[in-house]
């Protein structure tokens, strides 16, 4: 029988290999976005497992407002990606030092 | 508008049966496929050498966890899924990697000198969580602290349910969802729009406020003299 804990494990799996794809590809700015969407999506999971196993329909109306909010910020994320490689012919993120910061 | 469910008042939380008690129902093997493919596709995402292989292995997880939420009960959210991650943000991660030509196998050469570090992050990470799943448990008033009782899906369908929450108690978080997209709409075109110098353009308004008086001359040649 498929429980809340077996939804749980799926999502806590995602999450895990988001932050890992994270350390792993430094480099890379567009696999980082991608596993920022995988962690959401991890979230996202778990947020409809509860509300699925709780009654609770709360929990659906949040994935909307963050799958809203991961939409957005995969269009602005990809912009700023093509500005950059448009100015300085590369995507690594050691690169990113315009503004000195 | 609060709908209370029908049935018996049992504890619906933690307790819910989606498949059968016993032997592995066809929900069961749907639920460990979904999981197995939608791990997997993750995995293979951060993994993969080539990015577009990336975006694919991506689009297999975003699938396998609309399948999820079907299982869930949750159909729209799964809809959703499918229309606004497989169709507008995972083609536009194909679009961006097709677009930019950066030699990917260099950004790859390194990988093998973060895996340790990155590793050990994930193992901690995961030891954490399953620390978590060994200790939690539903409190008692959690039955009584929800917000929106789901009512029974077999009288009202859960597109129904959501739309009736979202523009009725919901609404103005709907709208700043809304003005979220304008924003980010407007942001990313204006970002990524350039002028190049040299292209021509029509100037309609030029065109309309022409005056013929000025943009005419009757010029009068003299017969063998020319201009």
């Amino acid at each position: 029988m498929i429980g809340i804990e077996n939804y749980l494990a799926v999502g806590a799996a995602l999450f895990v290999i988001g932050i890992f794809g994270i350390f792993l590809n430094r480099k890379n700015v567009i696999i980082i976005l991608m596993s920022i969407e995988l962690m959401l999506l991890s979230v996202n999971i778990n947020l409809v497992a509860f509300s699925a196993f709780a009654g609770d329909l709360v929990g659906q109306v949040f994935t909307i407002f963050v799958l809203t909010v991961a939409a957005a910020e995969a269009a602005i994320g990809l912009a700023i990606l093509v500005v950059f490689f448009r100015n300085r012919g590369t995507i690594d993120v050691e690169d990113v030092n315009v503004m000195k910061g | 508008m609060k709908r209370e469910p029908t049935g018996q008042p049992q504890l619906l939380i933690y307790r819910r049966d989606l498949g059968s008690e016993n032997k592995m129902g066809v929900a069961d093997i749907a639920f460990y496929i979904f999981a197995i493919c939608a791990v997997t596709g993750g995995l293979f995402t951060v993994v993969a050498k080539n990015p577009v292989h990336s975006v694919l292995w991506l689009i297999l997880a975003f699938l396998s966890s609309a399948g999820l939420f079907v299982l869930l009960g949750a159909e729209f959210v799964a809809m959703l899924l499918v229309i606004v991650y497989v169709g507008a943000v995972a083609v536009l991660f194909m679009f961006v990697v097709m677009m930019i030509d950066v030699d990917f196998a260099e950004l790859r050469g390194q990988m093998a000198k973060y895996m340790p570090i990155a590793g050990l992050i994930g193992v901690v990470l995961l030891l954490e969580l399953a620390m978590v799943f060994g200790v939690w448990e539903v409190s008692e008033g959690a039955e009584a602290a929800r917000a929106a009782v789901a009512p029974d899906a077999g009288q009202v369908h859960n597109t129904a349910a959501l739309g009736q929450l979202i523009y009725d108690q919901y609404i103005y978080l709907f709208q700043a969802a809304g003005l979220i997209l304008l924003v980010a709409m407007i942001g990313a075109i204006v970002l990524t729009l350039r002028h190049r110098t040299g292209v021509k353009r029509q100037n309609v308004m030029a065109q309309m406020h022409r005056d013929p008086a000025k943009s005419l001359e009757v010029i009068d040649v003299k017969p063998g003299q020319g201009l």
